[in-house]
């Protein structure tokens, strides 16, 4: 059952061929088979019932629930010692707002500790696996949400996206994620991790129901004063396939075969992949122009968020010093409390991350790292708001090729030839751009995904045009098969 | 009291008055009871974002407004970071970079003498947690988190501790007349910091600065400054204003003296950035305009008013103008056209004692200025005497009824003279060997013949116009 559509399922229901039981059922013994294989939950909820349904699309439908989204009553940990045993008394409000469709949690999925990290092997509860290959990452760091949602233990997940953390997992796992513009769906619960680059988001399996869920998810929230009133869209509504006459562009410096005189076998299925996609969006009448943009610009991409996002999460995470809540440290005064509590709590990686982050903060050196940051993530914003004048949106590759390897995973706070690909999605972080990755076949027998990103609250047309394209191909609701040949 | 000139700037942080937190749902309020007004906000867990407190925004620009201050056109908010068990949140959100008011100044009147302040800048933060130190255990009481402050921070501009405290006093009854602030220092809405430095008469550059921290009344920062401007000047006529070093002390209340707590090596660096949780809020003309609009005169132009244009002393007026509420009950006065003096002195003499022999606000006072119009009228008509009057003002307020209850014809003065002529004839006639006594210069005999009046008229004849009538008749 839980391999179907939101729409099938909610037909389902209403003409009782299945109860809204039936369905939890299925999802929660699916959740521990999944844990079993893969490890993509923190917390499953066996007590979990089914909802007497209505006309809501999502009642009584199962979903997952990244576990840095604060649930009432239902441990919440980020995926962090720090949190292993908090329990939330208030409810983000993105949940509430499905509590209300009558939508039911069966389990919270772990993450990239706190949501930093693109691997899936920073959680507490240790590393998650890529249902397609277990010896392969989900990436992250929705990873235990991209791994559920593709292993079709439901029909979608939340995650959270500050730099690609719902878009390259869902990419890696051969399944859609979007994170829409920011502000449309409350962060009101949600841990944060870079405020100003932090997305609430959905993985699913069809562009559909990412349309049908955000369209729940989302509306103004009094207790984020950077929500908007998204009443005037309607996703689901706008999703009509017809994209005759739009206008999209890539950036050459980007995917251009130039770019990579040393390219490897990998990579050059990759694009090539990439680029037969693209015909198949001409083939709908849509344009498709090369754009150059300055490298120098795109190479500032990966270093910008460092400093951003690092800096941000630093004075983020401040709250957590085991005195009101988190296991308390030990220690002969309360600093020495704190120290220890964040000392045993935290993973090196996000250690690391504080202190790049403090350094960057620092009064001798915020100018010349955080402002100036800060600068260039206005040019490149501009740059971006001035290309969308011309075109509906940016179709780009996600990443360099399919899931990497769990073992040779690093932390990729890094610089190589093929950094701006890899964290080109930033971009849409960085202007809170509508963002959607779908899945785009496979490389190296592993799926692999392309991404859509279009103009602050332009949703609905981007929406309509991954839909589109999601049309032109096979992928649509695949679950992942495993044991693909390695 | 020393050599050296002295040189000090403040800091003045002042609770403001709000239904609820700066940046949280919870009640502003006092509590008995630990973490009563509190919400996951101010506890910082995990998932919080801050939510703008408008009215707090509004007393924030009516306070920068008053101080003459240069208003931004957008308003936001700076974290600034620091661990300490107090901070939930690791930072607390202020203002930075661009502060709800800089470059102001207002004028204070010192014995003598006009001084004019000049404000560096004012802007609007959270207070912290509050913390119970006990022997082996600190106790925090989130309450406090969270509470609008306002921080206000001049320009080293005062040469000695009277400038600051009469900078400060005034300031407090600024905010109160703003309503802005119940600006209680028994309750802890008030707490300064002082920067202290000495320098020679002739010196141009200021010396070295130092700061005292969380001084939390008035008289202390009067006695941290005189004690540090002392501090300083002895190691500076000793040769050995080296020592003075550029660091952060605190007062010691017990000894009166300031004690070090850290220097400038180990300042913190409170890696201020702009709070992205809160988007940048214009703030237009209009609104600016209405809240112009909205505030009142202030302490310092009604002392002028009063003085120069109802003639009170200067004494009575400063009575009545350090309370908004007396300077408002006396306009109200002179607004139903009472006479400016006989209000100021009933205001004065019957109702601020009667509030204080009862420790009453004027707010809960029953006598409004339209019902001691009601006995002030009668007064001045003569139609009741001083002594008469008073009885009516306790009477009215001991029943809770209007005076002009107790202002009947049977208990009203006797002023009418045709009256009066009868009554004393009559007893005139009753009493000629006494008429005799006293042309033959027995002249205590007068006053038998005013107190025979006022037994027959139960004391209510009017005594002038008795003594009148009595003098006419007795010289014939």
């Amino acid at each position: 059952m839980m391999d179907k559509s939101i729409k099938e399922l909610h037909e389902l229901l209403i003409n009782n061929k299945v109860s809204s039981d039936d369905l939890v059922k299925e999802a929660l013994a699916k959740s521990h088979t999944l844990q079993e294989k893969c490890n993509a939950f923190v917390t499953i909820l066996d007590d979990a019932k089914g909802v007497s349904v209505n006309d809501n699309l999502l009642s009584g439908i199962p979903y997952g629930i990244k576990d840095n989204y604060s649930t009432k009553g239902i441990l919440t940990t980020g995926s962090s010692n720090t949190l292993k045993d908090y329990v939330p008394f208030f409810t983000a409000t993105a949940v509430k707002n499905l509590e209300k469709c009558g939508a039911v949690p069966v389990n919270k999925t772990a993450l990239d500790e706190f949501g930093m990290g693109g691997t899936g092997t920073t959680c507490h509860t240790g590393n998650v696996l890529n249902p397609w290959n277990q010896k392969r990452m989900c990436g992250g760091s929705s990873s235990g949400s991209a791994c559920a949602v593709s292993a079709g233990v439901y029909p979608y997940a939340l995650g959270s996206d500050t730099g690609d953390s719902i878009r390259k997992p869902a990419a890696y796992c051969g399944i859609v994620g979007y994170k829409p513009t920011y502000g449309m769906i409350s962060r009101y619960g949600l841990f944060p991790f870079a405020s100003s680059l932090d997305h609430c988001g959905v993985l699913t399996r069809r562009v559909e129901d990412a349309a049908i869920v955000v369209d729940a998810m989302k509306g103004k929230d009094k207790k984020d004063l950077t929500s908007f009133d998204s009443s005037n869209i309607h996703l689901l509504d706008s999703l009509d396939g017809n994209v005759s006459g739009k206008k999209l562009f890539y950036i050459k410096e980007i995917v251009d075969f130039a770019n990579y005189p040393n390219i490897d076998d990998t990579l050059k299925k990759h694009l090539d992949n990439y680029f037969k996609t693209l015909d198949n969006l001409k083939s709908l009448g849509v344009t498709i122009d090369s754009v150059s943009i300055d490298k120098t610009l795109l190479q500032a991409i990966p270093s910008v968020y460092v400093c951003l996002s690092c800096a941000e999460a630093t004075s983020n995470m401040s709250n957590l010093t085991g005195i009101i809540f988190g296991p308390r440290g030990k220690g002969d005064n309360v600093m020495e409390i704190i120290k220890d509590h964040r000392t045993k709590g935290f993973s090196t990686l996000i250690k690391r991350r504080f202190v790049i982050g403090s350094y960057i903060l620092q009064k001798e050196n915020q100018e010349k790292y955080f402002v100036n940051a800060q600068r260039v993530r206005r040019l490149i914003v501009d740059k971006m708001k001035e290309l969308f004048k011309e075109y509906d949106g940016l179709i780009l590759p996600v990443g360099t090729g399919p899931a990497p390897y769990i073992d040779g995973s690093v932390d990729h706070v890094n610089n190589s030839d093929t950094s701006i690909l890899e964290e080109h999605l930033q971009i849409g972080n960085f202007g809170g751009f509508p963002s959607i990755t779908i899945p785009n076949g496979f490389v190296d027998n592993l799926p692999v995904g392309i991404n859509i990103t279009g103009n602050c609250y332009d949703d609905a047309n981007i929406l309509n045009i991954a839909y589109a394209l999601e049309g032109t191909m096979n992928y649509k609701g695949q679950i992942a098969k495993e044991g693909t040949n390695e | 009291m020393s050599n050296y000139k002295a040189v000090i700037g403040l800091e003045m942080h002042c609770e403001l008055k709000s239904n609820s937190k700066v940046f949280s749902p919870a009640k502003n309020g006092y509590s008995e009871i630990p973490n009563f007004n509190i919400s996951e906000i101010d506890m910082a867990f995990p998932g919080i974002l801050p939510s703008v407190n408008k009215e707090s925004v509004r007393s924030a620009i009516m306070a920068s407004l008053v101080l003459n201050c240069k208003v931004p056109e957008y308003m936001y908010f700076d974290r600034k970071n620091y661990y300490y068990p107090d901070l939930p949140k690791g930072y607390q959100i202020t203002q930075m970079h661009d502060p709800v008011g800089t470059n102001g100044k207002i004028l204070i009147d010192m014995d003598g003498y006009t001084k004019e302040v000049l404000i560096h800048d004012i802007h609007l933060e959270e207070d912290s947690a509050s913390l119970d130190h006990y022997i082996d255990a600190s106790l925090i009481d989130y309450n406090r988190a969270g509470v609008p402050l306002l921080e206000l921070v001049t320009e080293p501009c005062f040469n000695n501790a009277e400038e600051a405290v009469a900078f400060l006093e005034y300031m407090r009854l600024v905010y109160k007349y703003l309503g802005i602030s119940d600006a209680d220092t028994k309750m802890g809405q008030i707490r300064c910091d002082v920067n202290v430095s000495i320098m020679d008469y002739d010196a141009k550059e200021l010396g070295t600065k130092v700061e005292i921290k969380n001084v939390n009344s008035f008289q202390n920062v009067k006695d941290a400054i005189n004690y540090e401007i002392k501090r300083q000047s002895e190691l500076k006529d000793e040769g050995r204003y080296s020592e003075v070093e550029q660091e952060t002390r605190r007062f010691d209340e017990e000894t009166l003296t300031t004690v070090r707590m850290r220097n400038k090596v180990d300042a913190i660096d409170y890696k201020y950035f702009v709070e992205p949780n809160i988007p940048k809020y214009k703030i237009t003309n209009e609104w600016i305009e209405e809240i112009k609009k909205s505030i009142p005169m202030l302490p310092r132009e009604r002392k002028q008013k009063y003085i120069n244009e109802y003639g009170l002393s200067e004494y009575d007026t400063n009575i009545i103008i350090k309370n908004k509420e007396y300077a408002d009950y006396f306009e109200e006065c002179l607004n139903l056209g009472m006479d400016a003096k006989t209000s100021a002195n009933y205001l004065i003499v019957n109702i601020i004692a009667y509030l204080n022999k009862f420790n009453m606000e004027l707010k809960d006072f029953f006598l409004k200025p339209k019902y001691l119009k009601e006995i002030i009228d009668e007064l001045i008509k003569g139609n009741i005497s001083s002594k008469q009057a008073k009885e009516i003002f306790n009477k009215a307020l001991d029943e809770n009824k209007e005076p002009k209850e107790f202002i009947s014809k049977e208990n009203s003065q006797i002023s009418d003279v045709n009256e009066l002529n009868n009554i004393i004839d009559t007893i005139l006639n009753n009493n000629q060997s006494q008429i005799e006594l006293y042309k033959n210069g027995r002249s205590n005999i007068f006053d038998y013949f005013v107190g025979q009046v006022m037994k027959e008229t139960r004391g209510k004849a009017n005594p002038t116009i008795v003594k009148e009538i009595l003098n006419d008749k007795l010289k014939n």
